[in-house]
């Protein structure tokens, strides 16, 4: 989620999931909330039911769409044109919160002569929504005393997901909604400790905690002023206490260093920490991992609990990819379709089968704790990971996951030096925690932002970012995902009864689409992308506005990855898996 | 908030004002009879068992009256106690009491009620109309509904409204004839019923129950393996199986509250598809293998290939499923061993 790092920082809540129960308006975009993560979607029905505006962007017709004050049906793939829309209107009608912008942000001219021609009626034309609506949902938004922003993959899963984010944010801080309760930007985070793996460092450019590896790329204001701190005392690196410098919040910038730089101080810590020289070579993304052209790839490829066969955009390529590779070693609880690729599968035990944390999307770190012995001979990841690097001679000797932990909170202490496993024995902490009197931080910019100040960025809505509909390829087919099942069904799948409420994809198309092409309601509809096409039954309704038609991305049958848009977002490296132009036609007919 | 102080059975008791007599009194462990309240929901008034004597006003249904300061308040006289067990007869008198069939049995409100008031079987049996059979809803795939053992309480109703926020359930027909309806009446799979099973763990008696119920021996509390809200759940667990799932009330994201996958889909962790040993693949067929060959396989190929082209000839993907201990294991394995080639999904 590089997009809300840009201009805020990490890519976490900047507020906690109970406050959204207090808002006085949210604005939900590219989330299904109550199908995706079910739990805040009852906070946010909640909230509207003590009183809250609801205004839900989205091109579908979601469940909260139903209960919403407003709902923008945009166009996919016009995302920021609406956002622009909006701050258009705010600050054409004088709403904005003047003090929190004279005091905490810049950047504003610059933003108002962006928007200058982002009028309603301009902005109605490009997105399908009507000039009134944009209007109100403007001033329902700008007039509210606290407003929630929550999105998700609908946002940040397009080639331009990082220019939607910073559209959003710019929202958000024009109405002075950053760094206050009940409010906020609230990206939600898809799997359960994706907000972890990110923290521990599992990116190619950070080590945990976001701690540069190289480049001084997402490098931050604390490591700025770590160096600034040190320029000015002459001091060496130890002597610097990091505990220290933190106030209640992290934020980041992209600060340009010249000569000497954060990420080398950083890398001889972790090097001294761990007994090895490490590397300053860039690594890859998985989008380079699985570059089109194999000289750039990798030859051996570790792949630990993820099913890219599946999830990633363009199937049919990573297949190619992972057969072209020397070796492949795969590492699940079952025999995935990235697995069956693999050359050596390794059993791993289950959540329930270890200790451990996860973090969940609000940036709370909460203790896993084992329930029964793993299965078979299968075995905690971390102990397999732990028996493979003494196998490449490496001398490693955890004995527990609470060591390892230990281990993590000394070498990042700004996030997590103040969370002891006792500490997390009830409901859990949320970073930053840098001390153990330190009571976690519930809301992020509280006081300030990184340099003390938020700024504005212009983005300008781009027709070709995404994939283009043209006579060929009509419509534009976006994906989501459904209540009944989870990600690529490696788990949901193995309960009947989740099967049994959701037993196969669905395309939604509407019904004057339908009515057109003939398809009637059991018909079996072609899909055909630029890249590639799939069949899948069809549900008429009128969820989906003409011209768009909607697919999950949770059965392997109907791999709607085969047809998306594999060209990536060029700041963030996520795929465009949200837009791709497709062509339908009746594949069969099924009387019933 | 401001406190209020009232006497209940001569005892003082201190409590937050916009507190109810009833909740007040259970918090001090004074056990008063009731079906209705739930201490999730708004008060509701309906099965009257909760009756009790303020002095100067006479009886009253304590779910719903506020504590007031300097209030004196009775739960046991002899007109309380004939109110009481009226309301729990008309209670019980239709409900089919299987009761050793039943696995809400020992779990059971009614059964409290029953025997806290003492029901005489004599009356019951003079009082039993021919309890008519209405037909079980068995077409949730986790869970049924058998109308039978409604006693009307309506915590389903006010659940599903005030928990979930859907609304699938409501009261229908009148009189003699109310029950608990989906819309049109339905059954509850052609309804918007998201299945997440809330109304069931607050059911008080038999109505709603999980299907293939097992007790567990014990619990545990982890967390929800799904998605990235990170609710806190209770793993029941039976011998080496889970067997159940419920919310941690103390988990302060979800109080307790579970959605459809958190609650129901638990059943990936025993089944027989699971990976049980390391396989290798030999001919395009996968074989069992040692964790000894396997690992050593791993390392040897791993080491091959960067000897051959660069440390950098090696990448990794971590997962959003395993552990913070275990992301960071894996990064730091694959930094230790020269690239920085690591990444993971959750960009998608
Ligand atoms: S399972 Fe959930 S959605 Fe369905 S009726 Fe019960 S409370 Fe309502
Ligand atoms: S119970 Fe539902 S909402 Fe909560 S973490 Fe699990 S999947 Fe997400």
């Amino acid at each position: 989620m590089v997009g809300l790092a840009t201009v805020l920082g990490s890519g976490a809540m900047t507020n906690t999931i109970a406050e959204i129960t207090g808002a006085d308006v949210i604005f939900v975009t590219g989330s299904n909330t109550t199908e995706n993560h079910p739990i805040i979607g009852y906070r946010i029905r909640e909230a509207v039911r003590k009183g809250a505006k609801l205004i839900v962007a989205d091109p579908r017709v979601i469940p909260l769409a139903k209960i919403a004050t407003l709902h923008l049906q945009f166009k996919p793939g016009t995302d920021v044109a609406l956002f622009n829309g909006l701050v258009h209107v705010i600050i054409k009608e004088g709403l904005e919160d003047k003090d929190y912008v004279k005091k905490r942000t810049q950047g504003f001219e610059y933003l108002s002569s962006m928007v200058e021609k982002y009028t309603p009626e301009y902005v109605a034309l490009i997105t399908g929504v009507s000039a009134e609506d944009i209007v109100r949902a403007a001033r329902l938004f700008a007039v509210g005393k606290s407003g929630s922003i929550i999105y998700c993959m609908g946002v940040t899963q397009h080639t331009c997901g990082t220019e939607n984010v910073v559209a959003l944010t710019n929202l958000s801080l024009l109405t002075g909604n950053l760094g206050i309760p009940h409010a906020g930007m609230n990206p939600l985070r898809g799997q359960n400790n994706v907000q972890g793996a990110c923290d521990m460092g599992c990116l190619p450019n950070v080590f945990p905690g976001y701690q540069p590896v190289y480049g001084d790329r997402d490098t931050g204001t604390y490591w700025r002023r770590l160096k600034l701190e040190k320029d000015k005392s002459l001091q060496p690196a130890e002597e610097v206490d990091p505990s220290k410098l933190i106030t209640d919040s992290i934020e980041f910038e992209r600060p340009v260093y010249k000569g000497m730089s954060v990420s080398d101080e950083i890398r001889a810590k972790f090097s001294k920490a761990w007994k090895v020289e490490l590397s300053d070579l860039p690594g890859r993304t998985i989008a380079e991992m699985f570059h089109h052209n194999p000289s750039r790839r990798n030859r051996v490829m570790y792949i630990v609990g993820e099913n890219p066969v599946l999830s990633n955009p363009d199937t049919d390529h990573v297949r190619r990819c992972l057969e072209e590779m020397d070796f492949v070693v795969v590492q699940d609880i079952f025999l995935t379709e990235t697995a069956q690729l693999a050359d050596v599968v390794l059993p791993a035990a289950s959540f329930a089968e270890k200790d451990g944390t996860f973090t969940n999307t609000e940036r709370r770190v909460q203790r896993v704790r084992q329930a029964i012995k793993p299965k078979g001979e299968s075995k905690a990841d971390w102990e397999i990971i732990q028996e493979l690097a003494r196998r490449c001679g490496l001398d490693w000797h955890y004995s527990s996951p609470q060591e390892i932990w230990d281990e993590i909170r000394i070498l990042t202490p700004h996030y997590f030096l103040g969370m002891s496993y006792e500490r997390l024995e009830t409901g859990g902490l949320q970073w930053p925690c840098p001390a153990v009197e330190h009571p976690g931080t519930a809301i992020l910019h509280k006081d300030k932002f990184a340099r003390g100040i938020g700024q504005f960025s212009t983005v300008e809505y781009r027709r070709l970012a995404a994939d283009v509909v043209d006579k060929e390829y009509p419509f534009i087919l976006t994906t989501g995902r459904k209540l009944y099942q989870y990600h690529t069904r490696t788990m949901t799948a193995k309960t009947d009864g989740l099967n049994r409420l959701l037993e196969e994809e669905l395309m939604a198309i509407n019904p004057q689409d339908a009515e057109r092409l003939g398809l009637n309601a059991h018909d079996i509809a072609k899909i055909t992308s630029r890249r590639g096409s799939i069949v899948s039954k069809i549900e008429i309704t009128d969820q989906v506005l003409p011209g768009v038609v909607c697919m999950s991305f949770h059965f392997a049958e109907t791999a709607v990855n085969v047809l998306s848009d594999p060209a990536v977002c060029n700041m963030s490296v996520v795929s465009g898996l949200k837009v791709a132009a497709v062509r339908i036609e009746k594949a069969c007919e099924v009387q019933k | 908030m401001r406190k209020i102080t009232f006497v209940i059975n001569g005892r003082k008791i201190e409590t937050n004002e916009r507190n109810t007599i009833l909740r007040a009194s259970l918090a001090h462990g004074i056990y008063i009879p009731h079906l209705c309240d739930h201490p999730d929901l708004t008060p509701f008034g309906g099965c009257r068992l909760c009756v009790v004597e303020i002095e100067g006003r006479g009886l009253t249904i304590s779910c719903k009256a506020p504590v007031e300061e300097g209030l004196v308040v009775q739960t046991e006289t002899p007109v309380i106690n004939k109110v009481r067990r009226i309301a729990a007869e008309l209670l019980i008198v239709n409900h089919h009491a299987e009761c050793l069939q039943c696995v809400r049995n020992t779990e059971c409100k009614l059964q409290d009620i029953a025997a806290y008031i003492g029901i005489e079987a004599d009356h019951l049996q003079r009082l039993r109309q021919t309890a008519g059979d209405h037909p079980i809803d068995n077409s949730n795939p986790f869970f049924i509904r058998n109308p039978n053992k409604c006693v009307l309480c309506g915590i389903c109703v006010r659940t599903c409204e005030e928990i979930n926020g859907v609304r699938v359930l409501d009261f229908a027909f009148r009189g003699y004839e109310t029950k608990i309806s989906t819309l049109m009446n339905k059954p509850i799979n052609e309804s918007v019923c998201e299945s997440c099973g809330e109304c069931v763990v607050r059911c008080p008696t038999g109505a709603l129950i999980i299907k293939d119920y097992q007790r567990p021996d014990r619990v545990v509390t982890t967390i929800c393996p799904y998605c990235g809200t990170g609710c806190g759940i209770q793993l029941g667990v039976r011998g080496n199986k889970v067997v159940s799932v419920r919310g941690d009330r103390d988990n302060p994201i979800n109080k307790g509250q579970l959605c459809v996958k958190g609650r129901f889909g638990y059943h990936f962790i025993d089944h027989p598809d699971r990976l049980t040993t390391p396989l290798i693949k030999r001919n395009g067929a996968f074989v069992k293998a040692s964790w000894d060959k396997a690992l050593e396989l791993v390392a040897t190929k791993f080491k091959e290939a960067q000897d051959r082209y660069g440390p950098e000839a090696l990448a990794g993907l971590s997962s959003a499923r395993i552990t913070n201990e275990e992301n960071y294991l894996f990064q730091k394995l694959l930094r230790c061993l020269g690239t920085n080639s690591i990444d993971h999904c959750a960009r998608l």
